[in-house]
């Protein structure tokens, strides 16, 4: 369990304020110039070795994927892009930074902008979360007004400008591509990789996207060494501190920080109140925000909240937004709920994501009724099998998992209703 | 070089080629949809996924993934097929089964794949999509349920036609391909995208439930409709032309073609002249007449006539078969008096130099900088400013317009109206201007003016001292252009269907009429000047051609020829390139090949033509003129002064078209041309309601 002296979002619960001068007080923007003298090889380095994994649902290391910045600019400006986008259901852990912590992720953008070149950061900030845009804002403006902002920002001489770019409600623009489109005034839709971003990117620059809560710990990282936040968590590959957001079934459905591989029932026990109903009344949870798949209580009993141990039991971290489900739940009817939100959210190119989701829905439609015959359940299988993997972006893959997780897991269930329906019907 | 192994074969390819096109290289077939090799790769229709070894778990798509070294590609593996018959299916799923009544059915892509790499049935119980067809205009009729929203039409209308005004909207399921607020499809090249739609979903209007593709005679032969000779196929039912369609030809028309081409053919059977009339002295009345009848008369009208008293003039749509067979017969009558500039150009003929488009088509795409002057080439030859649009894209070269400003879908800088204003730009810009290639494409109508050939000549000189004519180590370069509208008028230059030794040009020959001097005047499908006001009315005009339109209305006498896509002919395109049309359909009723008929005519006239067939003609012509036998080459001209020095007004230079659609005889009689023009370029202003 994490130390209150380990933890690195002091003020997510918006006890105190999200001013800079609070910000202060908290240890933000401390020698941040010092920070940047280090240089960018040293910051990357130290990225590297303190483990820290994007905490945008890949986990992909974020000290590689600064790395593949060029080194040395061609002519064309870099940029860091902040995605936060977030909007993947069961998830809200941006939302608390950009309205709580804004600081740390302003100074995050600097030091990540210095350390791949960049002088311009964008900020795209999902359209619902107005308030918590103006919160950012208004944190952007108080840090130019100090200077730590703009020419020679905060003293490191290095300048650094920040836009924030609302974004207008789309799920699609949480892929990094499709967010680039976005900035760029075009239709959200994912771009097809090769090019990666780090070669061209936004206007066709090098470009790299990181989730606000991966920029927002870099300065503590930075801070307090890699060495710390490597050993926080439970082993080398998953280290460090995660926020967590647990919500459905729990007693008290919270955000909160924890290290990375705490067990789930440790979590959900300690810091939620436990299920609702006890531990024995959990049916199953989705672990990592509506598109990982879901896991019954057998396996819940056991498992680690880190990528790679529930990479093993066939689902993911994905934003550590956990959703509990106790016994109450319609589970078929959850997901079916969850296809409809991917049918909706399919930006329309890839022939099988637009295409598909729309079936799987309605076919997850007759699944809750039990409208359908037992073959049926087989032929779902297979139609999400054809839609992950062959399409542009994840967001196939992101349709495609949920149904998958029941089918697996919760097959009886759904040949019990097509049994009672028939039943009802003769 | 990347090297790579596709289905066990090894290839080396050029760096950035795709994998798709390396399999194509080595014959190897991936089915696709969204990916068209003149079109950017949006990579959406997931149909070409292929496996490589060692990547991802996953198949890529290979339209989209660039060769790498040692990759290692299967294009039939079980993943791959297990992939495509997953994409076909979900393509299929909201895609009507109306192929019995579909346009496409026969030579749709989505069928034959279908066939080729789907499954055999369908799993798919529930509501298909439904959504609402768009209005796009008269040419393309939409059938928005077979949309497979691969987006090449919304590609196409982009990057090549350079209207920008499809595109997808909404998302998921609900995303459909529309005009962005109910705007028609307002540009030449609408046509093509009825050939990039790769389904149903966008048809020809005209052709609607007129024909299947099987049932239809092919025949390949060359467009007149402009000056480019775009290569076209015709199909052909009976003998009634049921569409026209682009054939790949990368030096001229790639594989476009403009919509006066493409959709004017239903004027091939109205207001045809089927048969023979000739003018009711008493009543003033054309009235029907045989063959031997109408000769009779000519013969009538022409005797005792001297040489000098009759002339000639050429269309714009004749072959050169006929051009020749009219100056043979001349040269017989005695006659000096002919000319095929009947838009009243004076440049100079005696250099082919001067009046080529010397750089060719294709040469295009070398051009560092391009001037255009006094031509709007979007309406006087829309694919050669769809090949400048695509230089522009690729390069973004500096493009300048001399003379009138127009919409031409790309950004220019606006020079100036008058031929000073290009002097001035010359004199600023000479020895210091950055380009190595530059390109000027001059329109045939700057010529159409008193002062033609003194224009003609300093723009020689202007080109000289711009350095648009060099040799350098990269090689030699020509971008002095002259860009024709006519498709007869370059033949009918390099035969010499020109004034001869002391005749007179067009406009002298009107005036000849009108003094009296000329007494007779043939015209082979001279259409494009208005005949009935301009010429004397005592001259007794011979008018032969395929439609009663200007020159038959005033004619006195009515020889019914053949239209081009019903005869044997050969033409030579603006840059000088030979190439032959072919017989796909026969003219109605009494008309005849129109070489034939000057062959007859000169039998009345007791003055046989010494050929009897076409291949006779044929072979005098290429003995004549040697250039002509070689098909789809050009003779390239060498390069030496021309025109003549004179005073030149400061007159600006004008566009000499005011309506893209209706051109020439052909598009005049057709009903979607005329439909086309009120639709696109009709007046636009308020309309009112009575109260």
């Amino acid at each position: 369990m994490l130390l209150d002296k380990d933890r690195i979002f002091t003020n997510l619960y918006g006890w105190e304020e999200s001013t800079l001068k609070a910000a202060k007080k908290r240890g933000d923007w401390d020698k941040t110039a010092d920070i940047l003298k280090k240089g960018r090889d040293a910051i990357i380095d130290e990225m590297k070795a303190s483990g820290l994994r994007g905490r945008g649902g890949a986990g992909f290391p974020t000290g590689m994927k600064w790395s593949f910045m060029p080194k040395q600019s061609d002519g064309r400006p870099h940029y860091l892009v902040v995605n936060a986008d977030e909007s993947e259901p069961g998830t809200c852990k941006d939302r608390d930074i950009l309205r709580n912590e804004p600081h740390k992720l302003i100074e995050g953008c600097l030091i990540a902008g210095f350390a791949m070149g960049a002088h311009t950061a964008y900020i795209y900030v999902r359209g619902e979360f107005y308030n918590e845009g103006s919160t950012l804002w208004q944190a952007i403006n108080e840090a130019y007004d100090s200077g730590l902002l703009g020419k020679n920002a905060a003293g490191s001489g290095w300048d650094f400008d920040i836009v924030v770019h609302r974004g207008a409600g789309a799920y699609i623009c949480g892929e990094e591509t499709a967010l680039i489109e976005s900035i760029e005034g075009k239709k959200g839709q994912p771009r097809n990789k090769p090019p990666f971003p780090a070669m061209a990117g936004l206007y066709s620059c090098p470009t790299t996207v990181n989730n606000v809560e991966t920029i927002a710990v870099v300065p503590t990282i930075l801070r307090r060494g890699a060495s710390w936040f490597a050993h926080l968590g439970r082993n080398e590959k998953n280290a460090g501190t995660k926020l967590f957001c647990i919500s459905g079934h729990v007693n008290q459905p919270c955000n909160v920080e924890e290290i990375m591989g705490i067990p789930l029932k440790e979590l959900i026990e300690k810091h939620c109140g436990g299920v609702r109903g006890g531990w024995d009344n959990l049916l199953a949870i989705i672990p990592g925000g509506s598109s990982t798949p879901m896991i019954p209580k057998t396996v819940c009993e056991n498992i680690h909240m880190d990528f790679d141990s529930l990479r093993e039991v066939g689902t993911g971290l994905g934003t550590a937004g956990v959703i509990v489900m106790d016994k109450s739940t319609d589970v078929i009817q959850a997901i079916c709920r969850l296809s409809q939100f991917y049918m909706h959210e399919s930006c329309g190119q890839c022939t099988p994501c637009r295409e598909g989701t729309g079936w799987v829905w309605r076919v997850m439609k007759r699944m809750v009724q039990g409208n359908a015959s037992v073959e049926e359940i087989d032929m779902l299988f297979e139609v999400t099998k054809e839609i992950e993997g062959h399409t542009i972006c994840a967001l196939g893959d992101a349709a495609a998992w949920p149904v998958q997780g029941l089918i697996k897991h919760f097959r009886p269930e759904m040949e019990r209703r097509i049994m009672e329906y028939r039943k009802a019907a003769a | 070089m990347p090297k790579l192994t596709i289905n066990g074969m090894e290839i080396e390819v050029e760096r950035g080629t795709s994998i798709l096109q390396a399999a194509e290289q080595l014959g190897v077939e991936i089915p696709r949809f969204c990916y068209h090799d003149k079109l950017s790769v949006p990579a959406n229709c997931r149909m070409c996924l292929v496996e490589v070894e060692g990547g991802p778990p996953k198949p890529v798509a290979s339209c989209a993934m660039a060769c790498g070294d040692n990759m290692v590609v299967k294009t039939d593996s079980p993943m791959v097929q297990k992939a495509r018959k997953g994409v076909m299916e979900m393509l299929l799923i909201n895609h009507p089964l109306d192929c019995p009544i579909c346009d496409q059915g026969g030579e749709c892509d989505l069928q034959d794949q279908a066939v080729g790499y789907g499954f055999d049935r369908s799993r798919f119980y529930e509501n298909k999509r439904a959504v609402t067809d768009k209005e796009l205009g008269p040419l393309i009729k939409t059938s928005m349920n077979r949309c497979i929203n691969c987006t090449r039409c919304v590609r196409f209308a982009e990057e090549i036609a350079g209207t920008p005004v499809l595109g997808q909207l909404n998302r998921g399921e609900d995303a459909e391909i529309s005009t962005f607020i109910d705007e028609l499809v307002k540009t030449e090249l609408s046509g093509n995208l009825i050939d990039v739609c790769p389904v149903g979903a966008l048809t020809s209007k005209p052709y609607a439930f007129k024909a299947r593709p099987w049932e239809l005679r092919k025949t390949e032969t060359i467009d007149v409709h402009d000056a480019i000779g775009a290569n076209i196929r015709i199909d052909v039912r009976g003998r009634e032309v049921m569409r026209i369609l682009p054939r790949l030809h990368e030096d001229v028309n790639e594989e476009w073609l403009g919509d006066r081409s493409r959709f004017s053919y239903d004027g091939l059977n109205n207001a045809r002249l089927d048969r023979p009339y000739i003018r009711d002295a008493e009543s003033g009345k054309l009235k029907e007449a045989s063959w031997d009848e109408a000769f009779a008369f000519i013969a009538q009208g022409l005797k005792g006539l001297k040489g000098e008293e009759i002339a000639g003039l050429v269309g714009d749509l004749a072959d050169l078969e006929s051009v020749i067979a009219l100056k043979d017969l001349f040269k017989r009558l005695g006659s000096p008096h002919m000319d095929c500039r009947t838009d009243g150009a004076r440049f100079d003929t005696s250099n082919r130099a001067g009046y080529l488009f010397n750089s060719t088509i294709a040469g295009i795409e070398q051009a560092d900088s391009i001037l255009l002057i006094g031509t709007n080439p979007r309406w006087e030859a829309a694919l050669i400013n769809a090949r400048i649009r695509k230089v522009i894209n690729e390069r973004r070269i500096p493009v300048g317009v001399v003379g009138e400003a127009a919409d031409l879908t790309y950004k220019y800088h606006h020079v100036g109206d008058t031929l000073a204003e290009l002097e001035k730009m010359v004199a600023e810009h000479k020895g210091k201007a950055k380009t190595e290639r530059p390109l000027w494409i001059i329109g045939s109508g700057v010529f159409a003016r008193e002062d033609g050939a003194a224009v003609h000549r300093r723009l020689y000189e202007l080109a000289e001292e711009m350095g648009v004519v060099r040799t350098d180590e990269n090689g030699s370069w020509n971008g002095f252009n002259v860009l024709h509208r006519a498709a007869s008028r370059v033949g009918a230059l390099d035969a010499g269907f020109v004034p001869q030794d002391g005749g007179r040009d067009f406009s002298e020959i009107i005036q000849g009429t009108k003094d009296g001097s000329v007494k007779a005047l043939y015209l082979l499908g001279a259409d494009e000047f208005d005949v009935r006001g301009q010429v004397g009315w005592k001259t007794f005009v011979i008018y032969q051609g395929h439609h009663g339109d200007a020159g038959a209305a005033r004619a006195d006498v009515i020889l019914p020829g053949a239209a081009y896509t019903e005869k044997n002919g050969i033409y030579i395109n603006t840059e000088g390139r030979v190439q032959y049309a072919r017989k796909g359909s026969s003219p109605p009723g009494e008309a005849r090949e129109d070489w034939k008929i000057l062959r007859a005519l000169s039998d009345a006239l007791s003055d046989q033509l010494p050929y009897d067939t076409h291949a006779q003609l044929r072979a005098r012509i290429f003995e004549q003129f040697p250039h002509m036998a070689q098909e789809d080459t050009i003779l390239p001209a060498d390069w030496s002064a021309f025109g003549a020095a004179g005073k030149i007004s400061g007159e600006g230079f004008k566009n000499p078209l005011s309506d893209y659609y209706l051109t020439n005889a052909i598009c005049r009689a057709s009903a979607t041309m005329q439909s086309c023009s009120t639709a696109f370029l009709g007046d636009r202003s308020l309309a009112e309601a009575a109260e």
